[in-house]
């Protein structure tokens, strides 16, 4: 329970100004970007400066049994930062330091806050960048991304964030911090806790320092633009460019409903009748291997019928892009609600994957369209609805239920970058059985035995569980 | 772009906070604000940034928090309405409509606190306020010293009162004009086989603070053979008071505005300044939607409202002098010319085609100044933290001369140049071009 004590507590350890009590505040910290969840209302929220605030922060609440929902921007998709209990919002944008650019070494060492796009800026002047960029880079946090496990367009060649996580301080439950991993490429000292970490969604510590590796930046890029008559052809398309041994950056896919909704909203100049559309882009160091990667491209699309766009110019390429980027956006408008999921397949069943996406929304009779990095199979089949109308948001859930079982069918998985949160966390069982449920149960009691927190995230407990876990806390 | 893109009727906004839902469902709480706030950038607090205040609305419309409760007041209050968080917002929220909904929805549930419905209603007899303006020239060596280059600085008993807001012994303001501008300036200057004619809306900085400046803006149509209005009966054009929630204040002062230069008979209308020109090209057809005298009558000036910089540029295609300035210059686009006026690239094209002077581009040459009018009184700390980004900004161009096209960033850009230890000047873009052609008839 939180009185004035554990308030006036909390302000003796990181300042007045850094602990907030104001009912505006308690409304501006129970959302983050997901739609159609519930709010919460936290108790308080905290803005520690530094590592040893955090840890006694993290005492106070272990001591009083107060629930800790670490946060960073606010900006994730499956309502993992929520306060669904009331506690502490620990925001941890006031740790926004980059402690080091390491161009020797090719590593960053950041605090959770700093921003993805300002850590990208640090690197740029050395020739260098943080690759992943999850849509959020300008305004989403270090320590956000690394919890949630961030993806983002360039995943099919460049990996997402836990493949650029190579070391972390953390402060656990029992209040203490401890470092593992580091700035050697190499390093299979003690478990990988940097694996276990990433993803974790604050439900097992609280990040405080992030090592990370950065890339030389590519100096060469081409994009093009494919539409295509048939969704066959794109996901054949697809497949060809990758069986010709070119690896894109990028390779997004738009259906048809996104097509048109796009054009209707930027006029782009997009053929509306299309079926489906790609954006790829190849990139790279050398000029020469650029070129013969876009003409490989080019072979392809021109084999499976696609109309293709080339960019020759950055003005040219930025016209392209507006296309993709003006994807949700375009969605969104259409009604108050937009519900995205991010249901991931095998690259393989790409066309399956987005014929059975139609005939689900037009089952239910939903506005659904579907875009994504189809790269890597990471589809956002996103449904425009009306939160005031209560049947047509039934007719929403049940076809989230089918999309889910969908992309199991195909030996996909549930959640491709967007996280399990409390949006994803009834199907839990469906991917990983009740044998992987219990290993993360077991994880969870031992990290965090009173489940302190981010509880009601990620790991479902059944309820009696829960209650002896808070009880102890 | 053209003025009065967007002049299609809309929900009376400002009469019925219940209207203000429909811009509030557009939200999708994806925090792209974030990345641009001046605000958020400084105090880190989602409440500072459009998306809080967003789920705050929400709150008050759904009945959870109370409106007028002191904590939603201040959250509401404390925004620069720079509209910085509307250019990437991917769904288009309105948010100024929503904040100034939000304002005036507190405005008629409570009324107006009474310091501003003293100094608002001043505004209303522009006769007592410009005999105000007047007196404070006269008496503002009481209370303020001279700090040169037509400044002033509080003195120290003032500052120790004033620093609070902002007037400590290191604040330097613009000298308030013995003379202003419309009393400098004959109401019509007439042009032999004009080439078309404006009326000049002055607004209160470049008549009051910066009569200088507009006599640099009309000197420059004269030498384009325009002919000028100058209309005694313009007033203030109102947004200082609707930024505060002051619907009724800014249509009576828009009213007088346009009956003032519907005399004038003239084919376009210029102005100097971002917020009044944004005035006249968006917020007088706003508050007067539903007005069936003065609708269409915002609606006709809103489309022949321009930026000097787009009349010269776009409309005249002016002269290019051939006189000689040296100066290295760098431009800070005001957020009200940039995001309400849609100008940004007609001062830079006049800047450039000046001979001698060279264009140093400042990184994030949009970003706020901190000063939103009144922001810089009521929030002097957030203020200037959002200003020294700006002022370090301006430093590292090399620049002598920082210009932008508007009197209230000049403002800021002065003080907070000076506060920072920075040596350059700050002019208005137009006074580049004016000193310019001055130069070129010196030469000849």
């Amino acid at each position: 329970m939180i009185d004035n004590a554990i308030i006036e507590k909390l302000r003796s350890i990181v300042g007045n100004d850094n602990v907030l009590t104001s009912k505006v505040s308690r409304v501006t910290y129970g959302y983050d970007a997901t739609a159609d969840v519930p709010k919460g209302s936290p108790d308080v929220i905290v803005m520690p400066t530094s590592a040893e605030q955090v840890q006694s922060i993290v005492n106070l609440a272990r001591r009083s049994g107060i629930a800790i929902y670490s946060r960073g921007a606010g900006t994730n998709l499956s309502g993992g930062t929520i306060p669904v209990e009331h506690g502490i919002v620990l925001s941890l944008q006031k740790m926004n330091k980059i402690i080091e650019v390491d161009a020797e070494n090719l590593t960053a060492v950041v605090q959770p806050g700093v921003i993805i796009q300002e850590l990208n800026n640090a690197a740029a002047p050395h020739g260098l960048m943080y690759p992943p960029d999850p849509g959020t880079v300008t305004t989403a946090t270090m320590g956000g991304s690394v919890a949630e496990n961030s993806g983002g367009l360039r995943g099919l060649k460049y990996g997402v964030t836990k493949h650029y996580v190579m070391g972390m301080e953390v402060v656990l439950a029992n209040g203490d911090r401890v470092r593992f991993g580091g700035k050697t490429v190499k390093n299979v000292t003690a478990y990988d806790f940097s694996n276990l970490f990433v993803g974790s969604e604050g439900t097992l510590g609280v990040i405080v320092e992030i090592t990370c590796k950065l890339l030389p930046s590519p100096k060469y890029r081409r994009a093009m633009l494919a539409t295509y008559r048939t969704v066959e052809e794109a996901g054949n398309t697809v497949a060809g460019i990758i069986k010709a041994q070119v690896i894109p950056a990028t390779l997004e896919i738009m259906d048809n409903m996104t097509i048109r909704t796009v054009e209707d909203f930027a006029h782009v100049g997009l053929p509306v009748d299309a079926e489906a559309l790609l954006l790829i882009e190849v990139d790279g160091m050398a000029e020469e291997v650029v070129v013969r990667e876009a003409q490989a491209v080019v072979k392809v699309v021109a084999e499976n019928n696609g109309e293709l766009r080339v960019a020759n110019s950055d003005a040219e390429r930025d016209k392209l892009w507006a296309a993709r980027r003006a994807a949700l956006p375009a969605l969104a408008s259409l009604n108050n609600t937009v519900v995205l999921e991010d249901a991931t397949v095998p690259r393989s069943h790409i066309t399956d994957m987005l014929l059975e996406l139609a005939a689900i929304g037009r089952k239910h009779n939903l506005t659904m369209g579907t875009f994504g990095h189809a790269g890597d199979g990471n589809l956002h089949p996103t449904i425009l609805a009306d939160k005031n109308n209560a049947d047509e948001m039934a007719r929403v859930h049940l076809a989230v239920d089918e999309i889910f079982a969908t992309a199991l069918k195909f030996g996909g998985t549930l959640s491709g970058e967007h996280g399990i949160g409390v949006a994803k966390m009834k199907y839990l069982g469906n991917e990983i059985g009740s044998t992987g449920l219990d290993l993360m149960r077991t994880l969870k009691n031992a990290l965090d035995p009173t489940h302190m927190f981010n509880p009601g995230k990620l790991v479902p407990f059944p309820q009696q569980q829960e209650e002896v876990a808070h009880a102890t806390r | 772009m053209q003025p009065g893109e967007q002049a299609t009727s809309r929900p009376a906004i400002y009469d019925d906070l219940a209207a203000v839902q429909q811009e509030l469902d557009k939200c999708m709480h994806c925090g792209s604000c974030m990345a641009v706030c001046p605000i958020y950038a400084t105090d880190k607090v989602e409440a500072g940034v459009a998306r809080g205040k967003v789920a705050v609305a929400q709150a008050v419309l759904e009945g959870t928090l109370e409106l007028d409760d002191p904590e939603v007041v201040s959250m509401l209050f404390n925004c620069l309405v720079c509209k910085s968080c509307m250019q990437g917002c991917p769904t288009k929220v309105d948010f100024a409509r929503i904040m100034l909904a939000m304002r005036t929805a507190v405005v008629r549930k409570n009324g107006l606190p009474w310091l501003k419905k003293a100094i608002f209603s001043t505004l209303k007899h522009p006769e007592l306020f410009d005999r105000g303006m007047k007196m404070g020239a006269l008496l503002s060596g009481i209370a303020f010293r001279d700090a040169g280059q037509q400044s002033i600085a509080p003195r120290s008993p003032f500052a120790f009162v004033g620093k609070y807001a902002g007037f400590d012994e290191d604040r330097l303001l613009p000298a308030l004009a013995a003379k202003p501008l419309r009393d400098r300036l004959p109401e019509l200057i007439q042009i032999t086989e004009p080439k078309t004619k404006v009326a000049f809306f002055t607004g209160c900085s470049l008549n009051y603070f910066y009569p200088e400046t507009g006599e640099d803006l009309v000197s420059v149509l004269k030498e384009n053979n325009v002919e000028v209005s100058i209309p005694k009966g313009q007033g203030c054009c109102g947004i200082p008071v609707f930024v505060h929630g002051d619907v009724e204040t800014i249509r009576e002062l828009g009213r007088r505005n346009l009956d003032a230069m519907e005399s004038t008979g003239a084919e376009y209308l210029i102005t100097g300044c971002g917020s009044c020109g944004g005035a006249w090209q968006h917020e007088y057809q706003e508050v007067f939607a539903n007005d069936p005298v003065y609708g269409p009558k915002a609606k006709h000036w809103a489309q022949r409202t321009y930026d000097i910089s787009s009349f010269l540029v776009d409309v005249i295609h002016y002269r290019p002098s051939q006189g000689k300035v040296d100066a290295v210059v760098t431009y800070h686009d005001s957020c009200h010319l940039k995001k309400t006026m849609k100008v940004s690239r007609e001062p830079r094209e006049i800047l450039n085609g000046i001979p001698g002077v060279t264009f140093k581009e400042m990184s994030q040459p949009d970003a706020c100044c901190g000063s939103g009018g009144s922001y810089v009184l009521t929030h002097f700390g957030t203020s200037t933290d959002i200003a020294e980004r700006k002022v370090n900004d301006v430093g590292r161009t090399g620049a002598d001369t920082v210009t932008t096209g508007c009197p209230a960033c000049m403002m800021q850009l002065f003080d907070n140049l000076h506060r920072f230890g920075k040596t350059q000047q700050v002019r208005h873009y137009i006074s580049l071009l004016a000193e310019s052609y001055r130069n070129e008839k010196a030469a000849q």
